[in-house]
């Protein structure tokens, strides 16, 4: 199967967002790869798709799943996996990434990403999940982490050990959102940096940066809401230094999907990620 | 405590409900305003996706108003898949029988306005059509493929005009009348522009695969007037024409 940690260039991208289409072709050299959200590029035609194909050209892409919903009890979406393959198949992207996550309900799409407790019975339902894409793919594909507001009382497992089990299992690669991280420790109340040290870094072909809210819980207690509608937030900067110290140089994308800014705010941004990758490379 | 997805799922469709037991926040915490999160970004998420796709009714009703009835409609017409492009098909109908909305009769046919410019703009492209291929005795007996990304709407009201005037700076008010609105997409954006009843009735008759001599007959029963000339040549600009079938000699 195609192993892709180690397809994306190990350089700074951001997820594409079509108002910054002109913004990329007019810059000399403003990018090294792109991610789209699947789900965006899955229309019979016109712009979205041709600007796809045109900017595929171009750059390395990475196809960024937000559908499928690989953490839910009921069976995969067969037309869903079948439009997955479907894009995959015609785009041959450097990547494909999911999430840890569920999003269907009973027929119900949510359009968010919902949590799961860490235990065998869900390892062994996502693990079945992840095989089943795989296959349908043919290559292995990324598995991120979520960001998280609460915990489940019935977890057996952290996560990053549960992430390594998932990986272990199915051959899949890991795509670390550093932000999340951040977001769950400060939640959580754990250390971020204990995270990083128990997560299976050379399972790593992505790396994630976004920025989150501030907010508080009814007990005072900090809760960050994962947004992507700002800058990185500085910790999370320093977390991404302390990861790339023990992972090496990896791609980095930049996540701004709320409030997009201009295209030289986020390019501002993707040169501080290639300032990070300096200092490892 | 086993939180199954289907009591977390309902405790999402229920501001109101009790939070499933057994999820929790630091310190032991009861989940309280942390599960509030993921039921604000399911409401949000599905509200502004709405907002998106029907930018003229969010303008029209008014953030708060826009919201609450898109709040009523994801939980009524929960979106079946994940594909945010086709999310709010039943949102014209949902508009039309709304009972606090029967002032506003409009409302249903201009969401169906903009769910049809949505389905034109995501449909499949169609190869340049060479206008010679018009040139033909046969042509009476020909049939027509129309490109996949031609939509019609008609509407007891003026539509367009109401499209026109909340997307459009300085466009002329609406007069009340009835409108029948095609929409073609030459390149990638798609054009609504109004065409007569007759005309309509030409292209339902040729998206239904009759003949043109059959087309063109129902549109002569609705004017006998009918400017075939005229309707034609808009169908060429607009690249409403995919392909001709020639019945065979």
């Amino acid at each position: 199967m195609l192993d892709q940690t180690a397809n994306l260039p190990p350089l700074p991208g951001v997820g594409y967002k079509p108002q910054h289409y002109s913004g990329i072709l007019q810059n000399a050299k403003p990018v090294d790869w792109l991610e789209i959200h699947a789900e965006n590029y899955m229309g019979d035609g016109g712009r979205p798709l041709a600007q796809l194909r045109y900017l595929s050209e171009r750059f390395p892409i990475s196809v960024h799943g937000v559908g499928l919903s690989i953490g839910g009890e009921a069976p995969l979406d067969r037309d869903h996996l079948e439009r997955l393959k479907h894009l995959c198949d015609w785009l041959n992207p450097a990547s494909f990434s999911e999430h840890l996550a569920w999003s269907t309900h009973d027929s119900h799409f949510l359009n968010d990403l919902l949590p799961l407790p860490y235990t065998k019975a869900t390892l062994a339902r996502v693990a079945d999940h992840i095989d089943q894409l795989q296959e349908l793919l043919g290559r292995q594909i990324l598995l991120e982490n979520p960001s998280s507001y609460l915990a489940f009382a019935e977890s057996t497992y952290e996560e990053p050990e549960f992430l390594d089990e998932i990986a272990r299992r199915t051959g899949c690669g890991l795509l670390l959102d550093v932000n999340n991280v951040f977001v769950s420790a400060v939640n959580l109340n754990m250390d971020p940096r204990a995270y990083i040290d128990a997560f299976a870094l050379q399972r790593v072909g992505e790396i994630h940066l976004g920025g989150h809210d501030e907010d508080q819980d009814e007990h005072g207690a900090p809760l960050l809401i994962d947004s992507h509608g700002r800058e990185v937030a500085d910790p999370v900067w320093a977390l991404l230094d302390y990861t790339l110290a023990r992972s090496g140089p990896k791609p980095l994308l930049i996540e701004w999907d709320n409030d997009v800014p201009d295209w030289p705010v986020l390019q501002a941004e993707t040169a501080r990620a290639a300032q990070a990758l300096e200092l490892v490379t | 405590m086993i939180v199954s997805q289907s009591s977390f799922h309902a405790a999402l469709r229920q501001p109101s409900d009790p939070i499933p037991m057994g999820l929790h926040g630091t310190d032991g915490h009861p989940a309280g305003r942390r599960f509030n999160v993921y039921r604000n970004n399911v409401a949000t998420s599905l509200m502004d996706a709405l907002a998106t796709g029907f930018p003229v009714i969010a303008k029209l009703l008014g953030d708060a108003n826009f919201k609450n009835l898109a709040r009523d409609y994801q939980w009524q017409n929960p979106p079946k898949s994940p594909l945010m492009m086709k999310y709010g098909a039943g949102f014209a109908d949902f508009l039309l029988t709304h009972p606090a909305l029967g002032n506003i009769p409009y409302l249903g046919d201009v969401a169906r306005l903009e769910y049809a410019l949505r389905l034109s703009y995501h449909a499949a492209d169609s190869a340049d059509f060479d206008a010679n291929r018009l040139q033909t005795d046969q042509l009476p007996n020909a049939t027509f493929s129309l490109a996949p990304s031609v939509q019609l709407v008609s509407s007891a009201y003026p539509i367009l005009g109401i499209w026109r005037m909340n997307t459009h700076e300085g466009a002329a008010k609406p007069k009340a009348k009835s409108e029948t609105v095609a929409i073609f997409r030459p390149g990638f954006d798609p054009q609504p522009e109004e065409i007569t009843p007759a005309d309509a009735a030409m292209l339902s008759s040729l998206q239904n695969g009759e003949v043109l001599e059959t087309a063109l007959s129902k549109a002569q029963r609705i004017d006998p007037d009918h400017d075939f000339a005229h309707i034609l040549s808009r169908l060429l600009a607009g690249g409403a024409i995919a392909d001709i079938h020639l019945p065979e000699t």
